[in-house]
């Protein structure tokens, strides 16, 4: 069987805080594949954290439930989708402005959407009170340039009569 | 997470190692502050240099530790934030309400 993506993976984990480590590094691993630069793995790695601590502290708060998430690549593109069974969120257009946050007192900065949205390419958020929040995520990965990953010729020939020459 | 203090007259310094998030903010956050409240330092300075991680927990997280530096009467600065550092505290105002020496912003790893 032949899926409609190149890959495709899925986590999933108690809400715990200390599993958005797990989470983000998990991502990234696999994301690797796609040969991204350390700026464009952090980006991911900084989006994928604030989107599951979304989950764990405003979906779950004091519950325990279970944070999804999935990534699937197309060409040099990866989709990564966060799902809760949380409370969901009221007023997303609200939720999503800089600054807002509805935990001042756990010290949330309210800049969460406002950092996924500036490191990723695409970031939708579908909420339904009561049952939950979806954020998906989507990065193309820039093809490395072309005269980067070229063997220069003349290097390669003056490097092999040097070692001649030393010999 | 690990927060390695150095006191020097007034001066207490911060150097904060590996990564930041809600998990390990939390973790971190009530140690700092008992260590600032009894030291209570004229200077508060957040070392950066070892953070290979930080999301927007760190942005609450240096907030509130600023705050508390300002209301027993010290000044709070942040050094050797490297460019991605730089970029989230940027976004959120953070630098325009504390002090982030210029001249070490690219020592920082991320």
């Amino acid at each position: 069987m032949k899926g409609l993506y190149d890959n495709e993976m899925k986590l999933e984990f108690v809400s715990k805080t200390s599993n958005e480590a797990f989470a983000r590094i998990t991502v990234a691993a696999f994301v690797s594949q796609l040969d991204p630069t350390i700026d464009e793995l952090s980006d991911i790695k900084t989006a994928v954290s604030e989107a599951v601590t979304n989950s764990i502290i405003h979906g779950y708060g004091d519950e325990d439930g279970i944070v999804k998430v999935e990534a699937k690549i197309f060409k040099n593109t990866v989709e990564i989708i966060i799902t809760d069974n949380g409370k969901g969120i009221e007023n997303v257009e609200m939720a999503m402005k800089p600054l807002y946050t509805s935990k001042p007192d756990l010290e949330r900065s309210g800049m969460g959407f406002t950092i996924m949205e500036s490191f990723m390419d695409e970031t939708k958020v579908e909420s339904a009170l009561g049952f939950g929040t979806k954020v998906t995520l989507r990065k193309t990965i820039e093809e490395p340039k072309k005269e980067e990953i070229e063997l220069n010729d003349n290097d390669i020939d003056e490097e092999g009569m040097n070692q001649e020459m030393q010999a | 997470m690990d927060v390695n203090y150095s006191k020097e007259g007034r001066l207490l310094t911060l150097r904060l190692t590996e990564e930041i998030d809600q998990h390990t903010a939390d973790k971190i956050r009530m140690q700092i502050d008992n260590e600032i409240t009894r030291y209570s330092p004229k200077n508060v300075v957040f070392d950066f240099k070892d953070i290979s991680f930080m999301d927007s927990s760190g942005i609450g997280m240096v907030l509130g530790r600023y705050k508390l530096t300002k209301m027993i009467g010290g000044n709070f600065e942040i050094i050797n934030v490297g460019n991605r550092l730089k970029r989230i505290f940027d976004m959120s105002g953070v630098s325009r309400i504390i002090d982030i020496k210029e001249e070490e912003i690219n020592e920082g790893v991320i």
